[in-house]
């Protein structure tokens, strides 16, 4: 079982979100491997350990994204996969999907895992347009998944509970937060990490140009809105007091 | 006429999923042609709702493929509608089956999609908000046609008697997408009033401390009149409750009366969700916790303790001690 992770390199999401020129600030702040990914990444290599098979790591961003990488490398995934070029600066969902199709496409697998959404853009449409892309068959929303050689089962979220959904190999998968245990990095992972095959690829190397990276959609204004005001503080023995105030002006009480 | 297309779940009963009527509703003052897509088991039923509330025509087929098999059919038909119409926008709600769609429609296409949006001012442009609800971001949308995907409860659903010609769609879908089979489907039913429509929501996080303490929020939503009990995805994410409890970006959106928040800490993911309830409280033991800074009544203590006490408060006032 060939698997190929998608991972994205994320601003620190226990941090503020910082705007510069309409954009989600990326360099000069924290980045971390969005924490969403380690589930794909422990969903792959649990399957690696299971059926056998190369784990391939691959990602799109600045140069210094690599760093989700060698995270992911680390935690044990077999080689990676690094995609960057000045052209792809302010890129969408769904020129991201483009691009990473196209790097897939030469990779080769029977799966792709990535997470339900990014952590920073959460448009949580990225998966789909790379399943479309690579003609795949997709089952996201996964909260356990088992494979075979030839398929996978998948418990998919669902608003009110799950369905269970099997699919034919090659295929495309989104895992939630829960699916698995993700492993952290051993010392022996972190130095063996240094010495895997690591690739570094441009628009050029992918056959692509920079009209492929062309962004259909400007943001042309952001703004503050009017927050809500914090209320008052209540001391700890008025408190059960005031909250049944407010509950009985609203007719619950 | 340009025309703005809106994408309706339905359930095998024909109940559309309230989303498309408010999707509906703000298309309607679009200046534009509005007709819905309505696929699988149910759609023929949902006809009259989606007329009722704006549509002028609706594209439908009860085919199972649909049901049975995830987004590609779907996306399969959608595109051909699109091909055959031409519409300028299609609308889908940030639901589970409609985000699949939408992103396949896109890349299918090479249609521009925006996620997450909050508001659609017009036929090339909308809007979504940032950071937790204190940024608002404008993005112009070019191509034809444009995806949007709209997070629920942005707009009111408002009926307005209208009634809708239904179009047959054909399905003509080969095997190559009848790839990602439903097998079984489980259903978890919550007890109590739907968390979308209750008038009053108690929601606990990690704060709380234990699974046991949950019990807590549900002894309290036994003694108010129309209360639901919700969660953050942390405790969710830990196996406390199941799913179908989930506030926030990746859960439900609800706009309840009164929200309660009790030992939850407010991250971004989770004020998305309950941002639009009419009055919140939180009780937190962290005073520089973010969930303080939407709240109208802020309680820094054990969530636990208060909730104690909260409890014991509504029962002498009801009479029950």
């Amino acid at each position: 079982m060939n698997v190929v992770v998608c991972v994205k390199h994320v601003p620190d999401p226990n941090a503020p979100v910082e705007i510069q020129d309409n954009r989600i600030k990326r360099t000069g702040v924290q980045n971390v491997l969005d924490p969403g990914d380690m589930y794909g990444i422990e969903a792959g290599l649990l399957l690696r350990e299971a059926l056998g098979g190369e784990v391939t790591v691959i990602s799109m961003g600045p140069v210094q994204a690599v760093e989700a990488i060698k995270r992911a490398l680390s935690m044990g995934a077999d080689r990676g996969v690094m995609i960057s070029d000045d052209a792809l600066t302010g890129a969408d969902s769904l020129v991201t999907a483009r691009v990473l199709a196209a790097a897939i496409r030469r990779a080769g697998f029977d799966l792709v895992i990535a997470g339900v959404e990014s952590t920073d853009g959460y448009t949580g449409t990225m998966p789909s347009s790379l399943a479309e892309f690579l003609g795949l068959p997709q089952v996201t929303f996964a909260k356990r998944l088992s494979a075979s050689a030839s398929s996978v089962t998948v418990d998919r979220q669902t608003a009110s509970g799950y369905h269970v959904v099997e699919c034919s190999l090659p295929a495309l998968v989104t895992v939630t937060a829960g699916v698995n245990e993700p492993r952290y990095p051993s010392f022996k992972g972190i130095m063996a990490a240094k010495k895997k095959p690591l690739e570094h690829l441009t628009l050029d190397h992918l056959g692509m140009s920079a009209a492929d990276a062309e962004v259909e959609q400007e943001i042309v204004q952001i703004s503050a809105v009017d927050e809500r005001k914090s209320g008052t503080r209540v001391a700890n023995d008025e408190a059960a007091a005031r909250i049944a105030d407010l509950l009985a002006e609203a007719k619950a009480i | 006429m340009p025309e703005v297309w809106v994408y309706a779940e339905v359930t095998h009963a024909g109940v559309v999923d309230t989303t498309a009527l408010e999707l509906l509703t703000r298309a309607r003052s679009l200046g534009a042609d509005v007709a819905a897509v309505v696929l699988g088991p149910g759609a023929s039923r949902a006809a009259g709702t989606l007329g009722d509330y704006g549509a002028s025509r609706v594209y439908l087929s009860d085919d199972d493929v649909f049901g049975d098999f995830v987004a590609q059919p779907a996306t399969k038909a959608l595109d051909q509608l699109v091909t055959e119409h031409s519409p300028e926008m299609l609308m889908f709600a940030t639901n589970y089956d409609s985000r699949d769609i939408a992103g396949r429609l896109s890349a299918k296409t090479g249609a521009t999609l925006m996620s997450n949006a909050t508001g659609v001012s017009g036929l090339d442009r909308a809007q979504t908000a940032i950071s937790g609800g204190s940024l608002m971001v404008d993005v112009v949308l070019r191509g034809s046609p444009k995806i949007v995907l709209v997070r629920p409860k942005s707009f009111a659903a408002e009926a307005m008697g209208g009634v809708a010609e239904v179009i047959n769609v054909e399905a003509r879908i080969p095997d190559e997408l009848r790839q990602a089979r439903r097998r079984e489907r489980q259903e978890q039913d919550a007890a109590g009033p739907n968390l979308e429509d209750a008038g009053i929501v108690i929601a606990g996080g990690r704060g709380l401390q234990a699974p046991d303490n949950f019990k807590l929020l549900d002894r309290l939503a036994g003694l108010l009149d129309d209360c639901a009990v919700g969660a953050t995805r942390a405790v969710v994410d830990a196996g406390w409750v199941p799913y179908a409890y989930q506030i926030g970006q990746t859960g439900k959106t609800v706009k309840p009366g009164v929200y309660i928040a009790a030992g939850i800490s407010g991250a971004t993911q989770h004020l998305v969700g309950m941002k639009g309830a009419k009055r919140i409280v939180a009780i937190n033991k962290d005073g520089d916790a973010p969930i303080f800074e939407v709240a109208d009544l802020g309680v820094v203590g054990d969530a636990v303790k208060v909730l104690e006490q909260l409890i014991e408060e509504v029962k002498r006032r009801k009479g029950q001690t």
